[in-house]
């Protein structure tokens, strides 16, 4: 895997070679597989995430009764026209919720990079497939985009609440959908890196503070922020923002950002919002059920 | 770290530590006991312990039990499924001491009466360690072939199974050597690059000082 976004923006101008394509390459040669092989295995990737949308189920609770309903409540305010979003953002918001949801009640969702984490990128590429109009040949190139700057934190830094709290998952995904959905609008891999940036500058620091312990609560609704927060660090990039740290250099700052969280806010659950009062009350009536 | 590993797995949610890393475990276990299991008595310990119910942790290490994936609609109901498939199961607590926080001691009866006694942990991302068989230290990941050799603590047996190997053309990826005491139980942990032959094994498993052969075939997936 490549460790530096840089360097993938070096190759894409030396070697005449897209961004997507280097990633795919690397995945190859690694695995010894043809080009074939590995896009037919991304376009799988690709159709469990639109499946982990449609699959969603209104009335579903998780087992613990924190998560459960919030997808269809945003659908309807989304088809009534009463979103203060509009429907772009009502769209990512809905498959958010919807496919975190899902995760949260043991049904299929495909990790990327986290189950946790699992809303944010099926959120951005499903509805700018749909308002698009995009193939899915192209949606499959914009994956490979996302899985290699995720390859890239995972060097640099983690990809894990464990080691890194949440901005390791909830904002290596955002990154990971703000480069692939600049990709998707035409960018180049400046443009790719400079997203991937954006993105996640905005959310370095985020603890992972799960109530009970469980990927719930705040776990859901983060993922509303992270899709949504991609989709600002796209449209920033496109306008022509440019971010002054970048992404190589952010990746490294979550890394030690990551080194200075206390063991609380690492995905224990003994601090943040998981030991507040009504975290703790539902912790203990989780327990005892 | 792979790009399917970045972007994937397709698995059964919430968490791929305590429920893809959980079924993982499951059906490692079933692929090292080689026969279909008839009983299992699983021990939680630490956070599989205090949050595995609300992450599925159970369900996820009886459906890997039964061999099913981590990306399989089963795993919800997999409670119902070991009940119609004959598996019996007891769930119960553990402090296993100073181990990974997502751990889980098994003892495994297969259709045969073999017997297996596994503590394995999920290390974060779905990716499992197997840490202990039959009381011996073991320390793999499932991700390759692996032969585990249980032997007398005597000269000579890792130049059986070495030389064994070379004669198969199996080239050795790691090895790892334990042992309990001087001229005790021993172990070998051999990850391998190809898959071992049936007949080397049980060749192997009757050799004198060889106690026995335990083999993971990753064949099949």
């Amino acid at each position: 895997m490549y460790e530096s976004l840089k360097q993938l923006c070096i190759e894409e101008e030396t070697k005449g070679i897209p961004f997507w394509q280097l990633v795919q390459m690397e995945d190859c040669k690694e695995l010894q597989k043809t080009p074939e092989q590995s896009a037919r295995e991304m376009m799988t990737i690709y159709q469990a995430m639109r499946a982990s949308f449609e699959e969603y189920e209104d009335e579903l609770q998780s087992a613990s009764g924190l998560v459960g309903g919030a997808g269809a409540m945003i659908y309807r305010r989304r088809t009534e026209g009463a979103l203060l979003c509009g429907d772009f953002i009502g769209c990512v918001m809905e498959k958010a919720l919807k496919i975190s949801e899902s995760n949260a009640c043991m049904k299929r969702i495909v990790a990327a990079p986290t189950a946790g984490s699992c809303g944010v990128v099926p959120a951005v590429f499903l509805s700018i497939q749909d308002q698009r109009n995009l193939s899915d040949e192209q949606m499959v190139e914009g994956l490979y985009v996302a899985g290699g700057i995720g390859g890239v934190i995972a060097a640099r830094a983690s990809l894990s609440g464990a080691a890194g709290g949440c901005q390791a998952e909830i904002g290596a995904a955002s990154a990971m959908a703000a480069g692939g959905l600049v990709y998707l609008q035409g960018g180049n891999a400046n443009d790719i890196s400079n997203a991937a940036a954006l993105a996640l500058k905005s959310l370095l620091g985020l603890a992972c503070d799960p109530v009970a312990g469980l990927v719930e609560v705040p776990c859901v609704k983060r993922n509303v922020l992270g899709a949504v927060n991609a989709v600002t660090a796209a449209d920033m990039t496109l306008a022509g923002i440019v971010s002054r740290i970048p992404a190589d250099e952010v990746f490294d700052a979550m890394h030690n950002i990551g080194k200075h969280m206390d063991e609380e806010i690492r995905e224990t659950a003994k601090g943040g919002l998981a030991t507040t009062p009504t975290g703790m009350q539902f912790s203990e009536k989780i327990a005892m059920c | 770290m792979n790009l399917l590993d970045i972007v994937g797995p397709v698995m059964v949610g919430p968490s791929s530590s305590h429920t893809a890393g959980a079924v993982k475990i499951g059906l490692i276990s079933r692929k090292l006991m080689g026969e279909k299991i008839t009983n299992a008595d699983i021990y939680f310990h630490g956070s599989f312990l205090s949050t595995g119910k609300g992450h599925g942790t159970d369900r996820a290490i009886l459906a890997g039990l039964l061999g099913y994936g981590v990306d399989d609609p089963v795993i919800p109901h997999s409670f119902e499924a070991a009940e119609k498939e004959g598996l019996h199961y007891s769930i119960k607590g553990i402090d296993l001491g100073e181990v990974h926080p997502n751990s889980v001691k098994m003892l495994l009866t297969g259709t045969s009466g073999k017997e297996l006694e596994i503590v394995a942990a999920s290390i974060g991302g779905g990716r499992i360690q197997i840490c202990e068989l039959d009381g011996l230290t073991a320390n793999f990941s499932g991700d390759y072939p692996t032969l585990i050799v249980h032997n007398v603590d005597q000269p000579g047996h890792v130049t059986e199974v070495t030389s064994m190997l070379a004669h198969k053309s199996v080239n050795i990826a790691t090895m790892q050597l334990y042992r309990k005491s001087r001229g005790g139980d021993a172990v070998m942990v051999i990850e391998c690059d190809q898959e071992v032959p049936v007949e080397a094994i049980r060749w192997l498993a009757h050799l004198e000082g060889i106690v026995k052969v335990t083999y993971l075939s990753i064949a099949g997936e």
